[in-house]
């Protein structure tokens, strides 16, 4: 006994603001090289949270210059609706202070911790308060706070605060100082580059330092913010389902048709059949044991799956294609929005694409991007549940190779995984948790565009095997029969009929042989060839036989153009004085029935 | 074969291959040509001529692809250069004409690798050696030591050799080609040829020559082309027994494979290289047992050429895997020169004696 009142004398309720701090880890801020990732992150999430709610084409500046030796100071700015002048205190010196904790729908940050984390983090580090500048419209003044985070207590700390001259019409700015490096200026710079990916309808302008980088929209479009919903009987807990209950006037059957999503008057009988509950008692009088049975009845009564359309934004196929040859240059590149579907209640889609070929590093492992609601995820890209589906295909049968389970080569995979409740490992939100109703889904969505890469590459390698036939055809058996003919000698063995019987088409063959370039077009088809020759080098070809029908130069270079025609199985041939190279093209004729070959090469 | 009638064969062996490929091309085919596999799986035992020649399979090479026309066109290129160099009666390493390449754009060679393997196809095509091409590999064979004599015809005229009284004590060196070398006469009970010059060397220092009546050959490792057809030559001209005499590792009995049956990369030339009647006279693995040799763990390396002996159809006699499994069983190796151990007169005195008349040579 005595123990006990001991140990009770020590026992006390711990702030939130005093538990983060000794849990940084848990935020992700366990490093200073973290925390400015962290920081940007969740300023980010917030500015482009607001600008979707208030439908404006975000327009992001974020800046990071350095004011002491460690200290680093960190700018986010946007032209978002603001936020009212009473409620910045809370917004950024309150931890769970937030007005999307109790919503269902999509949205990129939820539990209100991320921002007045930074602030806490900012005040332990460096001891400067946080300003903020936010204005919510023309006709209203701007307003400038210095705010910290009462640690014992959770509450904010105005240090000051008061109108302020601002240029802007409506917007928020953030000013965050704390201890850091620059250690992670490549991680930084690749975040915002994977969120201009899956957010193309908005701009960021970064400095760092010295160096200014933007990220260019390409969608005009401000994006359909979200809706909220109810909440899925089948996502419900019991916590929930109390506070509800507590806050209706409404009886059993009302309150389940009123208070959920999907469910109607025959569910809402189904559920009190099963729970034993006469659906006439006001809910508020419900006991424990009663909503007990009622929580059970309703995850067992068969009700459609809530509606995703509204609560949810997927980027989309045209969107995410744009979005990544914006930032990265490839050769192809496909992209799926898969059908919205439900885990425990809470509605979800996936979206994948595949990029391939390119500028991508040709060797190595695949680059993976990953995603949840429209954020990047940087971090624990091992204990994630999209690496996991990623490494759980059988790439081989894609011709795409693999190192342990993981796709090899010029290869680029985004996961997009939009959810009104994107179930993470933890806090710090870096990696997806492994619900087997996600994993299907990316994996369908994976396989599916595995099969439409495997097609273009099969597709690429046939045309690369038709013109290293056409090379060996047309630029290297003329070789081999010159060098025989002066062995046997015997008169030069003609050629042509080799390259006819094979090709089948109409070949162009370009050569430069002692200052005279020389295009012969052979037409090995059936048909007559209305064509264009295009060629465009260096060379003016004033001396051309015959002429050309179309001369233009722009810096140097010269674009000739002859119309002709030629008849079946007939051969056309200009030649000129120049010194060759450039490019050939024949136009008029499709691809199929061409080949462009440079003897020269 | 005289060296004009050698020649003459080559000659008329290659522009027999021009002159297909011009006619195909004439007839509007896509010029092609077929040579047989060249990998251990396809050797087969010639019982007429007892050494291992090229089986049936063939690969067809046709220029109907970048590589593969690029691949004629090079040996298109040096058919043109042998052609010339036989007329203008002159000859080159391959070495040199590798550098030649330099000039042939398109057809130039990217390693001198291509360069001898494409002279081995057109060996394999033409049925000529490559000394019929006036191509000469770029060392010299090894030495030879012992009661025999020879003629050769060489560039500052005829010159006859005794093997042990007109040379030095390092022995008399094979010329790179044999076929200017006539054999005379010897005294000569049977040849021993040796990998390491560390081993000939001792068995000259002990007068092994002179006591056995044996003509030493030094292999220097795997031997060359000279030192093979040597070999070859000694055992047709006199009918004497050749023994060969290797460390007790997996890579040796490949060199006595060499000397036996030919290499897998000229079984082409196995007639005029091979020494069907060569016999294995050791280091075996029994011997590191019996006599208890210094000796070394296998490598993983070792380890794994061993088990492709064991698939490798010349060492498929019972002899020869009852010693690789026991190898594999000890997995122990030991080199020639570790008789040392046992006294530097033992391998002349106990162990080549001993072995010697066991094999009844002696």
């Amino acid at each position: 006994m005595v123990l006990a009142e001991e140990l009770a004398k020590q026992q006390r309720s711990i702030s939130v603001a005093e538990f983060f701090e000794k849990n940084k880890h848990l935020l992700g801020f366990d490093s200073p090289t973290r925390g400015v990732i962290t920081t940007i992150k969740e300023a980010v999430d917030n500015s482009l949270d607001a600008c979707e709610e208030a439908q404006v084409l975000p327009d992001i500046f974020i800046s990071i210059r350095k004011v002491s030796n460690e200290v680093f100071r960190i700018i986010v700015e946007d032209n978002g609706p603001g936020i009212v002048p009473a409620q910045v205190p809370f917004v950024f010196g309150k931890l769970l202070y937030g007005s999307r904790f109790h919503q269902i729908r999509q949205t990129r940050g939820q539990q209100g911790i991320g921002i007045s984390a930074a602030v806490l983090y900012a005040q332990l580090t460096s001891g400067v308060p946080t300003i903020v500048i936010s204005r919510t419209g023309a006709k209203e003044s701007a307003h400038r706070f210095e705010i910290q985070i009462r640690i014992e207590t959770n509450e904010p700390d105005i240090i000051a605060a008061g109108p302020f001259e601002w240029d802007r019409t409506h917007g928020t700015r953030v000013q965050i100082e704390f201890r850091s490096t620059m250690a992670a200026k490549k991680k930084l710079l690749e975040y915002l580059r994977y969120t201009s990916v899956v957010n193309p309808h908005a701009r960021f302008r970064v400095e760092l330092d010295d160096e200014s980088f933007t990220f260019e929209r390409v969608s005009q479009e401000a994006i359909a913010c979200p809706v909220a919903i109810q909440p899925h009987p089948h996502g419900i807990e019991f916590g929930q389902l109390k506070r509800m209950v507590a806050a209706s006037d409404l009886n059993l059957a009302e309150f389940l048709v009123e208070s959920f999503s999907r469910v109607g008057k025959k569910s809402a009988q189904e559920i009190c059949g099963r729970a034993g509950l006469n659906g006439s008692r006001k809910v508020r009088g419900l006991s424990t044991e009663d909503l007990k049975k009622l929580l059970a009845a309703m995850q067992e009564v068969a009700v459609p799956a809530p509606p995703a359309t509204q609560c949810l934004s997927p980027i989309g196929e045209e969107l995410i294609r744009r979005g990544l040859e914006k930032e990265f240059q490839m050769d192809f590149v496909a992209a799926r929005t898969r059908p919205s579907s439900v885990f425990s209640g809470h509605s979800f889609m996936v979206e994948a694409a595949i990029g391939y070929g390119g500028r991508l590093p040709a060797e190595g492992n695949a680059i993976l991007l990953r995603f949840a609601n429209r954020v990047p995820l940087m971090y624990q890209q091992g204990a994630c549940a999209i690496t996991e589906c990623v490494t759980g295909i059988t790439w081989k049968l894609y011709n795409i190779p693999s190192q342990g389970g993981f796709p090899a080569g010029p290869v680029l995979i985004l996961v997009h995984v939009a959810s009104t409740n994107v179930p993470f490992t933890s806090e710090s939100k870096d990696a997806i948790a492994g619900i087997p109703e996600i994993e299907k889904e990316i994996t369908l969505a994976l396989q599916d565009l595995g099969r439409e890469l495997k097609n273009f590459v099969s597709r690429r390698d046939k045309s690369k095997l038709a013109e290293d036939r056409a090379r060996a055809v047309c630029a290297i058996i003329p070789e081999i029969a010159e060098k025989v003919s002066e062995i046997v000698e015997k008169p030069l063995v003609d050629t042509s009929p080799i390259e006819g019987k094979l090709m089948r088409k109409m070949i162009a063959k370009k050569a430069t042989r002692e200052g005279n370039v020389t295009i012969e077009l052979n037409n090995y088809t059936t048909q007559d060839a209305d064509v264009s020759v295009y060629e465009i080098s260096p060379d003016n070809a004033a001396d051309a036989v015959p002429k050309a029908d179309f001369v233009s130069e722009m810096d140097g270079q010269f674009t000739k153009v002859w119309k002709i025609k030629i008849p079946p199985r007939e051969v056309w041939r200009v030649s000129y004085s120049g010194k060759g190279g450039g490019i050939l093209d024949i136009r008029g004729i499709e691809d199929a029935k061409k080949m462009v070959v440079d003897l020269d090469v | 074969m005289s060296k004009e009638e050698l020649e003459k064969k080559s000659y008329s062996a290659l522009l027999r291959i021009a002159s297909a490929w011009y006619d195909q091309m004439k007839a509007g085919e896509i010029p092609s040509i077929s040579l047989p596999t060249r990998t251990k799986f396809n050797i087969e035992f010639d019982d007429a001529s007892e050494v291992w020649k090229y089986g049936d399979k063939e690969s067809m090479r046709t220029a109907a692809s970048a590589k593969s026309a690029t691949h004629l066109l090079k040996m298109a290129y040096v058919i043109g250069f042998i052609k010339q160099q036989l007329k203008e009666n002159r000859s080159s390493t391959l070495r040199e004409m590798y550098y030649i390449s330099e000039g042939w754009k398109r057809a130039k060679f990217g390693a001198q690798d291509e360069s001898n393997f494409l002279i081995e196809d057109l060996e394999i095509l033409s049925d000529v050696p490559r000394e019929g091409f006036h191509l000469h590999p770029e060392e010299n064979g090894a030495s030879i030591y012992g009661p025999m004599r020879i003629r050769e015809e060489t560039r500052r005229g005829m010159k006859m050799i005794h093997c042990q009284d007109d040379v030095g004590q390092a022995g008399y060196t094979i010329p790179n080609n044999v076929e200017n070398i006539e054999l005379v006469d010897h005294d000569a009970k049977f040849v021993i040829a040796i990998e390491t010059g560390g081993m000939y060397d001792r068995l000259i220092e002990n007068g092994f020559d002179e006591e056995q009546h044996a003509i030493l050959v030094h292999l220097k490792g795997q031997p060359a082309r000279s030192t093979r057809r040597m070999l070859n030559k000694i055992s047709a001209a006199w009918d004497l027994p050749v023994l060969v005499f290797t460390d007790g590792d997996p890579w040796s009995y490949r060199i006595y494979a060499s000397v036996a049956y030919g290499a897998i990369k000229s079984a082409h030339m196995s007639e005029l290289l091979a020494t069907p009647k060569s016999q294995f006279i050791g280091l075996q693995p029994s011997d590191i047992r019996d006599y208890n040799l210094p000796s070394d763990k296998l490598t993983e390396k070792d380890q794994e050429a061993l088990k492709s002996e064991l698939t490798d159809p010349r060492f498929a006699t019972d002899y020869w895997r009852k010693q690789i499994n026991l190898q594999i069983e000890m997995n122990l190796k030991s080199e020639q020169q570790a008789f040392a151990a046992r006294g530097l007169d033992f391998v002349t005195k106990k162990y080549l004696p001993a072995r010697l008349s066991e094999m009844g040579i002696i």
